[in-house]
């Protein structure tokens, strides 16, 4: 069980937090411009990277907010964890 | 009883308790202190079970955990069988009785055993090459048969009638193995006055101790020494015996699984089993110690050929020996120790046969002591049946006639853990044997893990390891100081010379796979199945690697190692489990008028972790039956409904209505005060998620239903959206779903019975979709004019304290039938009403349920732009339509699918084998005297007319397409309403007074100061703790986010609260959760027994607060004094938290001083 340094809580365990996908992905301003392939792009095609990783966790059982961090999907470490 | 190979003297043994044992029902004496093994030994067992894949007989290779032969079957009776057991880890008890595995139809004799003289046949990759062909003959026949013939112990078939337990614990410094290297490690860090844990698999804590009976240390025997030493540590340092450390999981937390009851004849009923710890260590010392390593030569599983180190401990440790006439063969100074030690016991030793052409010169030692040493000289050959008779020595020296051989080909670092750990190994060419390198955790090695052998350097790199600033010298005598040798060179392959001898995997096995190619360790392990047995290779490892490495030309690092894996040893699955099980498995969840029901007769069903009422049979009903009358009385008088379990969640701010408009298909910006909208939720995707009610309670308060099963996930999802893409919006969230209960009054009578109940209330003006905070039978309730039924109907919210009287007083005033989930299922697809994950998968859109319509001239909602891409637009997707039986009393299967009729083309037919949709209902309507079905089908919207096929089990129905509204389809009944004929006396309502008020408070920074005056209490901006004002406190539970605890004496705190929290949100949540208190010394081990966090005082200290998991539910966790804990839990979780802690204060504590029994 990994310990996972939530901003406001510090460290907590992982089964206090829910995974919440790859970090950086904003739901375009006026989807309604964005065309199909974009859009397909957005909904489903992440990085996917081997070695660091920015996702999004949430602190689920605990103060309940998305907060960002830095895996290592190697090594399954997580390097830093930041407030969005 | 005697015990012909007990010494005269020695060993750890109580020679005052004598133990009476059977195994294979012949009943034996030991003594207390003994091992199965070892009491064995004493009486002259060693054939103690059959190989796995050749049925040979083998005997107690080792003393401890790497025992890969003595195999056996504990049964205590009532279902508490335990196979494959290691013989030398299982204490003596009175009326132990154990029986050996995988033999038929005797140990001694035995009929698998011929699988011996076709043993080619079960060589390297036999499973591969030999059974090829044909396929189905795998399945009927070869794996029967090998299952049969090849094993290990059974599984019982009962229930384990013994109970298990979890316990999540931190400590400073976890201390792995209590050798020497081990308890010099607890001594210093125990010194440092931080939390220290000292666990061992052993039932005795002083590992090599034991043994090393001669030495002295500081001056005092070993024995002495290491009994002060834990009287030392005992009231500093969590000890625990008989606890192995299986698995290292990520960021140092240790799976320690400790055995508590299974050395005890008649236990303590209030102890578990087993205890799984999940110990998170800020830093780990691995004080793991050193296997010794077998010779491979040929014949050498025979019963009475063990390991010399191990011997040793029978000699020393039990007084027990091994044999009478000791043949002793070795690669290594070590076994020179054994062969001193027994020789003073009385033992004859025949020879000492070293394979080095150099032995060390403890070697001068042992001739001095009058003993034969060959050096240069191998065992070729061994003799006997079921026990050793003599041995053939290389190079013409002859036989020695024998009944015990000693084995030593040196010694393995047990690296297990540190190569969990991730750290590197680096291969120690000297030993011949692979050791910690590079770290990857915090973690410290010490003595003969880390390749430090000697007592004296064991005990000084434990004490170094203990982290102290002042390093410490032993002055040790007595004890052996050798330095293992590397494994010799291996001897030419050979079909009966044993590497690993649980899986029965020879050199010659590993010799062939090379042989067609496999480089790999990895493949050669898999292709060969050494090293993956349950004792995963602890004795064969490096002997197979120095094999390998020897075929294939290349060096032991060249060749590598396989990688280490938990568990060490095998965990039963009841510690993995724990209390997980029966009634603890998950919470069961009970609506407020759960016991009503149950009262009632309802038979319930289960709608995720609810228990919900499904129908209400009469005496002699069927459940048809039941669901027709309950189905009728709501089309023709009234039903009600327990709906309480439906989500619910409190929409509040300035902007609630604009985040609601994004969030929802429909429109609900222009949704006015008082009135109610169909909520369609979808994914960015496009995908129906959820749907519900949206009612408008102010301009800046929304009531929102949701599934019963869609709570948490919508809520999650909501909180996703307003904290990373909305964050322009002033919107909180508060779940309400257990705050309310709701009772749905529907039917024809419904309006007519609820005014009774309102002083006369004219209920004519409320129009459909409507809502009005009101009372109920005197209670404040949310009344919500809706219907899920078609029928004219209500919604009645009240607080859950208060459900039982508003429904009680609902029944006096009009005698409305209650109905349960079946008939609210049968009366909805009447109507075609949807239910999402029953008519929707994951994969369906709004159009294809028939509401293409809804939000169409909105500019953006969550997943509308998925909803116009190409595959969105496609015409052959499944929609929702209605299928109606042409025999009107065939009721479908739901799931079953749905085929087109077989179509002519001159002499040609065509059969619809494709399945071009489902169906997702199907019922018995009896208001419409048939039976209904929704079904999603592809095209479905042009196919209303055409008859379809239905394969059933055992038959293919035919079935018109029709529109998927069969009753009603101008909705007439929404309006009707007649007046209710019964009118009882009405008692008062007298609901369970309710003694605190709970508010939960969303707010910005901004709003805090005043909402906090309001309320009498401050909410605090630092995090996870508490501000206390007299009698109330607010509790921070996130940055905007905090529960405020009152007395329920002051009744108007809701709304005075409210009137300050502008712009912000204040949901009354009172009902929603209920207190447990938990008191005393033991009360932050109770909790840590579900909840894995550090509730030390000093890092969860008075004041603290926190949301976090409790077993399997949310809890609210406030420490009010150093010894009582506040748990706030939601009120149907809060029987499950109750019993949790029941549990776990049924077990005694292992902390500090309180462990070591006996
Ligand atoms: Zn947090």
């Amino acid at each position: 069980m990994l310990l996972i340094a939530c901003p406001w809580c510090g460290p907590r365990p992982e089964n206090e937090f829910h995974y919440g996908g790859e970090a950086g992905i904003a739901r375009p301003p006026d989807p309604s411009a964005v065309d199909d392939a974009a859009w397909a792009d957005f909904l489903y095609m992440r990085s996917n990277p081997k070695g660091r990783h920015k996702e999004r966790w949430r602190h689920q059982f605990g103060c309940g907010r998305f907060f960002n961090a830095t895996r290592d999907t190697v090594t399954d470490r997580i390097s830093g964890t930041a407030k969005p | 009883m005697t015990q012909p190979f007990r010494l005269a003297t020695g060993g750890r043994i109580a020679r005052g308790r004598e133990i009476g044992f059977r195994f294979d029902g012949r009943t034996y004496a030991g003594y207390a202190g003994d091992t199965l093994a070892s009491a064995l030994l004493a009486n002259g067992v060693h054939l103690v079970g059959r190989s796995f894949k050749y049925h040979r007989p083998r005997g107690i290779l080792s003393a401890g955990s790497e025992e890969p032969n003595a195999l056996v079957t504990v049964d205590r009776g009532g279902g508490r069988i335990a196979p494959n057991l290691r013989a030398t880890q299982i204490e003596l008890y009175e009326g132990l009785t154990a029986t050996s595995q995988n033999r038929f139809p005797s140990l001694g004799f035995d009929l698998g055993a011929a699988a011996g003289w076709f043993g080619p046949l079960l060589s390297a990759g036999f499973y591969y090459k030999t059974f090829l062909w044909p396929a189905s003959f795998w399945a009927r026949l070869y794996e029967p048969a090998i299952r049969a013939a090849a094993g290990l112990g059974k599984a019982p078939k009962q229930a384990d009638p013994d109970r298990y337990v979890h316990q999540y614990t931190h400590c400073e410094v976890l201390v792995i193995g209590a050798g020497p290297a081990g308890i010099a490690a607890a001594l210093a860090a125990a010194s440092t006055g931080v939390r220290v844990m000292l666990c061992d698999e052993q039932s005795e804590l002083g590992g090599s101790l034991l043994t090393e009976t001669g030495a002295v240390i500081n001056g005092k025997p070993a024995s002495e020494w290491l009994a002060d030493a834990l009287t030392s540590l005992e009231s500093r340092v969590t000890l625990l015996p008989r606890t192995t450390a299986f698995g290292w999981y990520p960021d140092n937390m240790i799976g320690l699984v400790e055995r508590l009851t299974d050395h005890v004849g008649i236990p303590d009923p209030n102890l578990p089993r087993e205890r799984l710890w999940q110990v998170r260590a800020r830093a780990v010392i691995l004080a793991t110690g050193a296997i010794e390593r077998p010779l491979v030569f040929p014949h050498n599983d025979r019963p009475g050929i063990m390991l010399a180190g191990a011997a040793r401990s029978f000699v020393n440790r039990w007084g027990v020996a091994p044999g009478r006439t000791v043949a002793i063969a070795t690669a290594d100074d070590s076994a020179y120790a054994a062969a001193l030690d027994m020789h003073r016991a009385g033992v004859t030793i025949a020879a000492i046969l070293d394979q080095r052409r150099k032995p060390g010169p403890i070697a001068e030692v042992a001739r001095m002591a009058g003993m034969i040493v060959q050096a240069d000289a191998r065992v070729e050959a061994t003799s006997g049946g079921k026990r050793l008779s003599a041995i053939g020595v290389s190079t013409g020296r002859g036989t020695i006639e024998c009944d015990t051989l000693l084995m030593s080909g040196g010694w393995t670092p047990s690296v297990h853990l540190f190569s969990q750990s991730r750290g590197k190994l680096r291969f120690d060419a000297a030993i011949g044997a692979f050791l910690p390198g590079e770290p990857a955790a915090r973690v410290r090695c010490a003595g003969a893990c880390d390749g430090v052998f000697g007592l004296a350097a064991c005990l000084e790199s434990g004490y170094a390891a203990g982290e102290t600033h002042t390093p410490r010298t032993f002055s040790v005598s007595g004890a052996p100081d050798t330095a293992p040798s590397a494994p010799p060179e291996p001897a030419a392959p050979h079909p009966r010379a044993f590497v690993d001898f649980q899986n029965d995997v020879t050199t010659k096995d590993l010799s062939i796979a090379t042989q067609e190619g496999f480089r790999s360790i990895e493949h050669v392990k898999r292709y060969t199945t050494s090293g993956m047995a349950t004792d995963q290779g602890k004795t064969s490892n490096i002997n197979a690697l120095a094999t390998i490495a020897a075929l294939t030309g290349r060096s032991m690092p060249e060749v590598g190692l396989t990688i280490f894996r938990p568990p060490y040893t095998p965990v039963t699955f009841g510690a993995l489990a724990g209390t997980a099980r029966g009634a603890l498995f998950d919470p069961v969840r009970h609506a407020p008028l759960h016991d009503w029901a149950t009262a009632h007769g309802a038979v319930f069903e289960d709608v995720g972790t609810w228990k919900r009422a499904r129908y209400f049979p009469r005496p002699g009903e069927t459940m048809r039956d039941a669901v027709s009358r309950e189905c009728l009385a709501v089309r023709n008088a009234c039903g009600i409904f327990d709906a309480s379990t439906l989500g619910k969640i409190e929409v509040v701010g300035p902007d609630a209505a604009a985040f609601l408009n994004r969030m929802y298909v429909n429109d609900i910006a222009s949704l006015p005060v008082g009135r109610c909208r169909y909520g369609l939720l979808l994914g960015e995707d496009g995908f129906v998620r959820d749907d519900g009610v949206i009612a408008r309670i102010a301009e800046d308060r929304f009531h929102v239903t949701t599934t019963t099963g869609g709570a948490a996930s919508v809520l999650h999802m909501m909180e996703d959206y307003l904290q990373t893409e909305f964050f322009d919006l002033r919107a909180w969230l508060t779940s309400t779903t257990e705050h309310w209960a709701t009772i749905a009054l529907q039917g024809p009578f419904s309006r007519s019975i609820l005014e009774r109940l309102m002083d006369g209330t004219d209920l004519s003006t409320m129009p459909h979709m409507s809502v009005r905070e009101c009372h109920v039978a005197g209670v404040p309730a949310r009344l919500f004019r809706v219907s899920f039924t078609g029928e004219a109907g209500f919604e009645i919210a009240v607080p859950a304290s208060q459900a039982q009287a508003v429904w009680d007083a609902l029944l006096a005033a009009g005698s409305p039938t209650p109905y349960g989930t079946e008939a609210m299922h049968v009366l909805r697809a009447e109507k075609g009403f949807i239910i999402v994950g029953q008519e929707t998968d994951g994969t369906a859109i709004p159009a294809d349920l028939g509401f293409g319509a809804i939000g169409r001239n909105k500019p953006d909602f969550v997943g509308k732009r998925s909803l116009t891409r190409p595959d969105m637009l496609r015409n052959d997707r499944r929609q929702l339509v209605g299928l109606l039986t042409e025999d009107p009393k065939m009721v479908l299967q739901e799931g079953a699918q749905v085929q087109i009729l077989p179509s002519w083309s001159g002499a040609t037919m065509t059969v619809g084998q494709q399945s071009l949709g489902h169906i997702a209902s199907a019922y018995w309507s009896a208001t419409l005297g048939r039976s209904i079905a929704l079904a999603m089908v592809s095209h479905g919207r042009q196919r209303i007319g055409e008859t379809m096929l239905v394969p059933m089990p055992h038959a293919t129905i035919r079935a018109a397409v029709v529109a998927p509204v069969f009753f009603d389809p101008n909705n007439t009944r929404l309006h009707t309403h007649r007046h209710s004929p019964v009118n009882g006396a009405i008692p008062p309502a007298a609901g369970a007074v309710p003694t605190t008020t709970r508010l939960n408070v969303r707010a910005p920074a901004t709003a805090t100061a005043a909402i906090g005056l309001a309320l009498g209490v401050l909410l605090g901006s630092v995090p996870n703790r508490a501000v206390r004002a007299r009698d109330r406190a607010a509790l921070w539970l996130g940055p905007d986010e905090w529960l405020a605890i009152a007395p329920a004496s002051d009744p108007d705190l809701r709304a005075r609260a409210t009137a300050a929290a502008h712009g912000a949100s204040v949901v009354d949540v009172s009902d929603a959760f209920e207190t447990i208190e938990v008191a005393g010394a033991q009360a932050a081990w109770w909790i840590n027994g579900f909840c894995a966090l550090d509730l030390a005082p000093h890092t969860f200290p008075v004041g603290m607060c926190t949301r976090t998991l409790f077993g399997k539910v949310e809890i609210i966790l406030w420490r009010t004094a150093t010894t009582v804990f506040h748990i706030e839990t939601g009120r149907s979780y809060a029987p499950y938290v109750r019993a949790c802690l029941d549990e776990a204060a049924r077990q005694p504590t292992a902390e500090k001083g309180t462990a070591h029994p006996d």
